[in-house]
C-alpha cells in the first residue's frame, strides 16, 4: 500500500510534469503496439477511412445504377452482395455508404470534442461565475438526450427532396455536436480541477507563467487523454445515431446513400431478402465495433488500474 | 486456550502442543505467476510461534512478510499465487492440506489478521458495528441485536469513546486511530489464539502508533495469543515484540530476541536496517542508508540475495546460498554471521 | 434531506428553462417556416399562415413568445396538435403504454445486466465471461432498430412466440416483453460491461481481503460485501441512461406500432406537427431530469459516503 501511494504521489512531488506526461503517453504507447485489439481496430479503421475517400477503389460498379431486371438476387460473382429491391448492387453501396458514416462519426467526435473541451478547461481553470455560468449552460444541454433533440432538429429543418448531401451531413453533425459536447465538457472541467491543484501547476503559477501556458504544457497532457477516449468511443455512438436518424426518416435519406438508409430500406425486405439487410448492418456494426475497441484499448493503456 | 470457557465461546478443537506452540511454518515457498514471468515471494520461510508470544517480522517492501502473513491466514489469492511446497501447521494440523471449508471456519475463532490501512479495509457501505457484529452473525448463529451488543461491548473494549452512540456509524467517519482500534476490535472478536498484524501502525501518526501498539501489547498479554506484528519499522516492534525474524527477498536471513537483534547484529542486513534509523545519541552524524533497491523478485541474484547491497560481499556470496545457521544465541544467513556479530 | 431536495429543485428550474428554451427556439424562432408542410404538399394560405403566427405568438420576439407559450405551459396548457385536439389529451391516453414500457426495459437492464456483469466479473478469464463481454459488444455496435426489426422478425413473425406488433393502448403486459427487451438491450449490454468491470476493480479491494480474513464465504463477500459497491455507479448509469431510453422509445414504438408518448412524437415527426412534438419532449426532458433526481437520492442511501444535508 505504501508503495503504491509512493508512486503515485513522486512524480508530482518531483515537479517534472513534462517528463511525467511524456513517460505516460510512452508507456501507453509501448503497452498499445502489444495489444492486439489495438491493431485490428486501427486496420478496420483505415479500411473505412480509405473506402469514405476513395470507394472506386474497392469497387468499379457505379452504385446508383439501377438494374430493374435484376432485383433482390442473391451474392454472385457478378454481385458480391447481391442487389436490392432496386436492383442497386449492395456490394457498391455498401462501398459508397461509408462515406456518410465516417465523414458524420469523425466530424461530430472532432466538433464536440473542440467544444467540450474548450468550454470544460475554461470552466475547470478560471472557475468562480465563468465556472458557474459554464456548468448550469452545460446542465440545460445535458438535459437534452441526443437522440430527441436530434430528432426534433430533424424534424424542424426537414429535407428537401434534393437537398445538397453535405447540408444534409452538415445538419447531422451539426445536431451531433449541439448535443453531444456536454460530455466531454464534464470530464474535460472535472480532470482540469483533478491536474490543477498539483503542486507543479501551482508552481508554474507561482513563476509568472501564463494561463495559456500552463492550460497548454501542464493541464492539456494530462486532461486530454481521457477525453479523446471518450471522443473516440462516441464516435461509434454518433454513427448509430446517424443511421437511427436515417431509420426514422430524417436524416439521410434517398437518393443519398449511406448504410443508415440502406438498412432501413432492406428491413422492409428482412422477411424473404434478409441478405439485403445484412450487408450494410454488418459493415456499420465492424465500423462502430472498431471505434470502441480502440477506444477501449487506448483506455487501457492510459489506465494501468484496469489491466 | 484454557480449559474454563464461558457458554458463549464454544472450546475450540485446536490445541496447542505441551510447549504451547500454536504455529509452525515449515519451509514454505510461494510463487507468483504472472505474464511477467514467475516471481518467487517466499523461498523457504520456517518460524513457529507460541501461546503469549510476540514475533516480528521485520523487512522491507517486497520481502515477502506480507505474502508470509497471507499465506497463514490462507487469504492469497491463487492464482496467480502458488505455493510449491511447504506447510504451515496449527496446533499439530496442516493447513495447506486442509479442506477450504474447515479452513474457513478457522479465520477469526482461531487465527485473525488485521491489515495497515483500516479505511479502505473496512467496507465503507456498512455500519463499523455490522461489520464487528458479522462475526458473531456468521460464525456463532447470533442474532443482528445480540451482535450489535457484542460489536459495542468490543467497542468498549479497544477504548472507542461512546461506543453505544457510535456503533452504527460508517468507517469514513472515524478517524484513522479510530479506525484501526475497530480493525483491531473485529480481528480479536472471536477470541483468536494467534493474531496477524500486517504492518498495524504504518498509516497513522507517531502518537497513535504508540497506543495502538500498546493497545495490541495489552489484548496480547490478557488473552494469552501468538501475536506476530509484521512491519518495516524497527522502531514500532522493540518494545513489544520477543523475537523478531527479519526477512530479505522471500527468506529470513536473521533470526534472534529481541534484545540481541537490537544490540547485536549478526547479519549485515540488519546491521544495515539499525544504521538506517535515526538516533538520538548520534545526533550530527551521516545516517548510514543501505544502498540499491531490493531485488526484483523475478530475477533475485545468485548466492546470497543481499550480495550486490552488501558491504562485506565476497565472491563465495555470489555463488553460495547461505543456510540459516547458528551464531551464538541467533541465527544468521551469512557467510561471514561470525564476523558480522563481533565487529 | 429535504433541504437537499428542495434545493436540487431550485437547481433543477433553471435547467428547465433553459432546456425548453431550446426546444422551443429550434422548432418557432431559427429560419424556416413553421407552417410547412401543414397544408400537405401545398403551400398555406396566407390566411392559414397568419392565423398560425397569431396563435403561436410568432410575431413577438422570442422571448416574449416564448414567455407566453411557457406560461400556459406551467398551466398545464400543452398546446393542441395539428388536429387541434389538446396534446395534453393526447399525452394522458398514451403515457401509461410508454410508462409500463420504460419500466420494463430497467427491470430487464437491472436483472439481466448485472446478473451477466456478475457471473462475468466472478468469473474472469473463464468462458462465461469471455462470452458476456464478446456478445455484449456485438449488442452495443448494431442499431438499436435493427436489432429490434430482426427480433420482430424471429420471435414475432417466423417463430410467432410473441405479437409481433402491439397497436392496442391498454395491451397485457405480456405483449410487452419483446418491445421492452429491445428497448433495454443497449442498456443491458452496457449495465453488464460496467457491473464486470466495477466488481473485478472491488474484488481486489483490501475490504474483501478482510472479508476472508473474517472467514466469510465466498458468496457472503462477494454477494454481500463487493456487490453493494460495485452497483452504486450501475444505478447511476441506468439513471442518466434513462434519456437513452426515451430516445429508443420512439425507435422501438416505431417498429412494434405502439402508441405510446414514442410513437406520438413519431407520428408528429412525420405529420410535421411542431406543437405536438415540442411539448411532448418537453414533458420527457423534465421526466428526465426527476428521474436524476431520483436516482441521486438512490446513490446517497447505497452509498453512505455521500450525505444529503
Amino acid at each position: 500500500m505504501t508503495d503504491t501511494i509512493a508512486a503515485t504521489v513522486a512524480p508530482g512531488a518531483a515537479g517534472d510534469d513534462v517528463g511525467e506526461a511524456r513517460s505516460l503517453t510512452q508507456d501507453a504507447w509501448r503497452s498499445l503496439k502489444k495489444n492486439k485489439m489495438f491493431w485490428i481496430s486501427v486496420a478496420l479503421i483505415g479500411v473505412f477511412v480509405l473506402m469514405a475517400i476513395w470507394p472506386s477503389l474497392f469497387t468499379s460498379k457505379d452504385p446508383g445504377f439501377g438494374d430493374i431486371n435484376n432485383v433482390r438476387a442473391t451474392p454472385s460473382a457478378e454481385h458480391w452482395f447481391g442487389t436490392d429491391t432496386q436492383g442497386y448492387d449492395i456490394y457498391a453501396r455498401t462501398i459508397y455508404g461509408a462515406r456518410a458514416s465516417i465523414i458524420v462519426g469523425i466530424l461530430a467526435s472532432l466538433t464536440t470534442l473542440l467544444l467540450g473541451g474548450v468550454l470544460g478547461v475554461l470552466a475547470g481553470f478560471y472557475g468562480g461565475w465563468l465556472d458557474a455560468l459554464l456548468s448550469r449552460i452545460t446542465d440545460i444541454f445535458y438535459a437534452i438526450p441526443l437522440i430527441l433533440g436530434g430528432i426534433l432538429f430533424m424534424a424542424s429543418f426537414p429535407n428537401g427532396a434534393n437537398s445538397n448531401y453535405f447540408v444534409v451531413v452538415g445538419k447531422v453533425v451539426l445536431v451531433l455536436t449541439v448535443f453531444g459536447w456536454p460530455t466531454i465538457a464534464r470530464l474535460m472541467r472535472s480532470s482540469v480541477l483533478q491536474v490543477k491543484p498539483n503542486e507543479y501547476v501551482l508552481a508554474a503559477r507561482a513563476l509568472g507563467a501564463s494561463p495559456w501556458r500552463i492550460i497548454r504544457s501542464h493541464i492539456l497532457p494530462n486532461a486530454l487523454a481521457p477525453a479523446i477516449v471518450v471522443a473516440t468511443i462516441n464516435l461509434g455512438v454518433f454513427i448509430v445515431v446517424e443511421a437511427t436518424l436515417s431509420f426514422l426518416g430524417i436524416g439521410l435519406t434517398p437518393p443519398a446513400i449511406s448504410w443508415g438508409v440502406a438498412i432501413s430500406d432492406a428491413l422492409n425486405a428482412i422477411r424473404t431478402y434478409p441478405h439485403i439487410l445484412l450487408f450494410p448492418s454488418l459493415f456499420l456494426s465492424l465500423a462502430v465495433l472498431a471505434f470502441i475497441l480502440l477506444g477501449d484499448a487506448v483506455r487501457d493503456a492510459f489506465d494501468p488500474k484496469s489491466r | 486456550m484454557t480449559t474454563t470457557t464461558t457458554s458463549s465461546a464454544p472450546v475450540s478443537d485446536y490445541k496447542p502442543d505441551a510447549d504451547g506452540r500454536l504455529l509452525e511454518v515449515d519451509d514454505l515457498h510461494v510463487e507468483f505467476h504472472t505474464q511477467e514471468g514467475v516471481a518467487k515471494a517466499i523461498n523457504g520461510v520456517s518460524f513457529d510461534l507460541h501461546q503469549g508470544e510476540t514475533l516480528a517480522i521485520l523487512g522491507e517492501s517486497g520481502s515477502g512478510k506480507s505474502v508470509t502473513a497471507q499465506a497463514v491466514m490462507g487469504i492469497l489469492d491463487m492464482p496467480p499465487a502458488v505455493i510449491p511446497s511447504g506447510a504451515i501447521r496449527y496446533c499439530g494440523q496442516d493447513l495447506l492440506t486442509m479442506p477450504e471449508e474447515q479452513r474457513r471456519k478457522m479465520r477469526g475463532p482461531e487465527i485473525s489478521m488485521i491489515f495497515q490501512d483500516a479505511l479502505s479495509s473496512l467496507n465503507p457501505t456498512f455500519p463499523v458495528g455490522w461489520q464487528i457484529g458479522e462475526m458473531f452473525r456468521q460464525h456463532r448463529g447470533m442474532n443482528k441485536s445480540d451482535a450489535y451488543a457484542q460489536a459495542v461491548r468490543l467497542m468498549e473494549r479497544v477504548a472507542i469513546p461512546a461506543a453505544k452512540e457510535r456503533v452504527k456509524q460508517y468507517p469514513h467517519q472515524f478517524s484513522g486511530g479510530m479506525r484501526q482500534r475497530i480493525m483491531i476490535a473485529m480481528a480479536i472478536a472471536l477470541d483468536p489464539a494467534v493474531l496477524i498484524a500486517d504492518e498495524p501502525t504504518t498509516a497513522l501518526d507517531v502518537t497513535v502508533q504508540a497506543q495502538i501498539m500498546a493497545l495490541l501489547a495489552e489484548l496480547q498479554e490478557e488473552r494469552q495469543m501468538g501475536l506476530i506484528l509484521i512491519t518495516h519499522d524497527l522502531g514500532v516492534v522493540a518494545d513489544v515484540a520477543d523475537r523478531a525474524a527479519v526477512m530479505y527477498a522471500g527468506r529470513i536471513v536473521a533470526k534472534a530476541g529481541i534484545d540481541d537483534l537490537y544490540a547485536r547484529p549478526a547479519h549485515p542486513y540488519t546491521r544495515g536496517l539499525l544504521e538506517s534509523i535515526p538516533r538520538l545519541d548520534q545526533k550530527g552524524q551521516t545516517l548510514a542508508a543501505i544502498g540499491g533497491l531490493p531485488p526484483n523478485l523475478t530475477r533475485i541474484p545468485a548466492g546470497c540475495a543481499f550480495n550486490p547491497r552488501c558491504r562485506m560481499a565476497q565472491d563465495v556470496c555470489r555463488t553460495d546460498v547461505p543456510a540459516l545457521r547458528d551464531v551464538g544465541q541467533q541465527k544468521s544467513a551469512c557467510h561471514f554471521a561470525e564476523e558480522v556479530l563481533n565487529g | 434531506m429535504g433541504k437537499y431536495i428542495v434545493r436540487r429543485l431550485l437547481q433543477m428550474i433553471p435547467v428547465i428553462l433553459g432546456a425548453t428554451f431550446i426546444i422551443f427556439a429550434m422548432v418557432f424562432a431559427l429560419p424556416g417556416d413553421p407552417t410547412v408542410g401543414k397544408c400537405g404538399e401545398r403551400p398555406c394560405s396566407a390566411e392559414y399562415v397568419a392565423k398560425f403566427r397569431e396563435e403561436h405568438n410568432l410575431n413577438d420576439p422570442l422571448v416574449v413568445q416564448y414567455g407566453k407559450y411557457l406560461g400556459k405551459f406551467v398551466q398545464g396548457d400543452l398546446g393542441t396538435n395539428y388536429y387541434g385536439i389538446p396534446v395534453k389529451e393526447d399525452l394522458a391516453q398514451r403515457y401509461t403504454i410508454t410508462g409500463r414500457l420504460a419500466l420494463m426495459a430497467i427491470a430487464f437492464e437491472a436483472v439481466i445486466g448485472i446478473l451477466a456483469g456478475v457471473l462475468a466479473g466472478v468469473r474472469k478469464g473463464r468462458f462465461i465471461d469471455n462470452l458476456v463481454t464478446v456478445s455484449t459488444l456485438f449488442v452495443i455496435s448494431i442499431p438499436v432498430f435493427v436489432i429490434g426489426v430482426f427480433l420482430q422478425y424471429l420471435f414475432g413473425i417466423k417463430w410467432g412466440i410473441f405479437p409481433a406488433t402491439v397497436p392496442s393502448l391498454d395491451a397485457p403486459t405480456s405483449s410487452l416483453i419483446l418491445p421492452a427487451f429491445v428497448l433495454g438491450s443497449l442498456s443491458i449490454a452496457y449495465v453488464a460491461r460496467l457491473t464486470r468491470t466495477n466488481l473485478v476493480e472491488n474484488l481486489r479491494s483490501d475490504y474483501v481481503r478482510t472479508a476472508k480474513a473474517k472467514g466469510l464465504t465466498k458468496n457472503r463477500a462477494v454477494g454481500v460485501h463487493t456487490l453493494r459497491n460495485s452497483l452504486i455507479p450501475v444505478v447511476t448509469f441506468i439513471g442518466a441512461d434513462f434519456g437513452g431510453l426515451l430516445g429508443g422509445a420512439i425507435v422501438t414504438e416505431r417498429i412494434f406500432n405502439i402508441q405510446g408518448v414514442g410513437g406520438y412524437i413519431w407520428r408528429g415527426i412525420n405529420s410535421r406537427d411542431g406543437v405536438a412534438v415540442v411539448s411532448t419532449v418537453t414533458v420527457l426532458v423534465i421526466v428526465y431530469l426527476l428521474v436524476n433526481l431520483l436516482v441521486d437520492l438512490l446513490y446517497g442511501v447505497l452509498d453512505p459516503r455521500i450525505s444529503h444535508d
